[in-house]
């Protein structure tokens, strides 16, 4: 159908789909007073079962844990569907280009405390995630930010360890498949699928939790090799070079 | 006025499927679909949210206050993560689509011969 | 008598994202909406924030930073680089 056709139907298809909104808006409850048991439950039982004081992440991977499985899943899945469609057959990309670094100083300083402070910023997040706010999701992504100033501000060549997709793999498989290795283990045990198995520690501190820790940690490499690997496809295994090259040095 | 989170929601979803359909660049449609999806994050922590409830974190503050519902932001956070790679899976798309047919308007790549 | 169970600050939020979202749709060249694109997860992060969900604002604030005008420039350089590639072996 024409472009003409598809707006005219546009109009009365919203309009029809605001009144159902207006209609399923009509039935919930006023904003800020939740009804549902769950949320209340949860935030009284997590802290003294778990020893986890971040409820949200000891839900996301104890309580909701196969959810967030399914969820990494997705993750794998989308990479390889990038992997494969943005795949350079012809190997041309392959060849490393000599670029040079950031010309002036200013700009190399700045980067190389970007990439210090991301990665500790990273590290903290994830290892604390579920202590406080934060998480193998939001440090994964962190994590893989400050690795990629490192091409924005280096050359080529230094960013070549990152670029390599055969060594950037076993990683990826590390973080989904150690997910579901902790579950494994469980039901090798006898118990569900992802019962958390390790001691739970003292609340607030690093040793807590149990098999949380494990999961955060899977999950945040999980996200910082997927986020690299992306990265890879989209520029790195493209032929036509998009950065001068620097035939001086 | 109670009901403002759940109409901007509401609204966010419309004005994305408005830009999805009317879109002439493929990139442009699928950051489109990001701002819908966002309307699906404004309404799970609008349902969530209870009436004077601190976050549901308790380091530092005593076990029995009240706090807002963790199940809609654990949700809430492993999706954006998520859908970040699936919009790069949906430009994947959009790049190869481009290479195949030399455009990226959705319109001009709607001709299937054959 | 309560006019409501929003708080003033979460209102004004609440309008400031219902503005953003047509400005991001709006913005017609890709380049430009990453950038609007970036504006808006900002304000989508102080909606997280002041609706009690730090868990969620740190996502979105790392994703709407780092990750989305990554993904979004990588994509937009990558096409036109192609375009430049078949105009040139087009001139050929």
């Amino acid at each position: 159908m024409s472009r003409r056709v598809r707006l005219a139907l546009l109009a009365p298809a919203l309009v029809g789909l605001g009144a159902l909104f207006a209609w399923a808006i009509a039935g919930l409850p006023e904003f800020g007073h939740y009804r549902g048991p769950y949320g209340y439950v949860l935030n009284h039982i997590v802290v003294p079962l778990r020893h986890s004081t971040n409820v949200v992440m000891g839900t996301t991977f104890d309580v909701r844990g196969l959810d967030t499985m399914g969820e990494e899943f997705i993750l794998y899945a989308a990479v390889i569907g990038v992997t494969l469609l943005l795949r350079d057959e012809s190997g041309a990309g392959r060849v490393e280009r000599r670029t040079r670094r950031a010309r002036s100083d200013t700009v190399r300083l700045l980067g190389v405390l970007m990439v210090g402070g991301g990665l500790l910023v990273g590290l903290w997040l994830v290892a604390f995630g579920y202590i406080t706010p934060g998480g193998g999701f939001p440090g994964g992504v962190v994590l893989a930010g400050a690795i990629m100033v490192v091409y924005l501000v280096g050359s080529h060549r230094d960013y070549g360890p990152f670029r390599n997709e055969h060594a950037l793999d076993p990683f990826e498989g590390l973080g989904v498949g150690g997910y579901v290795i902790v579950g494994l283990a469980a039901l090798a045990g006898g118990l569900q699928f992802l019962t958390n198995l390790f001691g739970y520690g003292v609340a607030g501190t690093l040793l807590s939790a149990g098999s949380i820790g494990v999961l955060n940690a899977a999950s945040g490499i999980a996200v910082t090799v997927a986020m690299l690997l992306l990265f890879a496809e989209f520029l790195e295994t493209y032929v036509v070079p998009l950065e001068p090259e620097d035939v001086g040095s | 006025m109670s009901y403002l989170p759940y109409a901007v929601a509401a609204w966010l979803c419309l004005v994305g499927l408005a830009g999805v359909a009317t879109s002439r660049n493929l990139i442009h449609l699928a950051v489109c679909l990001t701002v819908t999806q966002s309307s699906s994050y404004v309404l799970l922590l609008s349902v969530g949210y209870v009436e004077h409830g601190k976050a549901p974190i308790f380091k530092g503050i005593p076990l029995g206050s009240t706090a807002v519902d963790p199940v809609v932001q654990a949700l809430t956070l492993t999706d954006v993560v998520v859908s970040v790679v699936v919009v790069a899976l949906i430009l994947a798309l959009a790049l190869d689509a481009h290479r195949l047919s030399g455009t990226v308007d959705p319109d001009g790549i709607a001709d299937v011969s054959g | 008598m309560v006019f409501s169970t929003l708080v003033p600050l979460q209102a004004v939020v609440f309008a400031l994202v219902a503005l953003g979202a047509p400005l991001v749709v709006l913005t017609r060249d890709p380049l430009r909406q990453a950038l609007v694109n970036g504006i808006y997860g900002v304000t989508l992060v102080l909606l997280f924030v002041v609706l009690q969900a730090p868990d969620p604002a740190l996502s979105m604030l790392v994703v709407s930073g780092i990750a989305y005008p990554l993904v979004i420039l990588a994509a937009v350089a990558r096409s036109r680089g192609e375009r430049r590639r078949a105009e040139e072996t087009r001139d050929e």
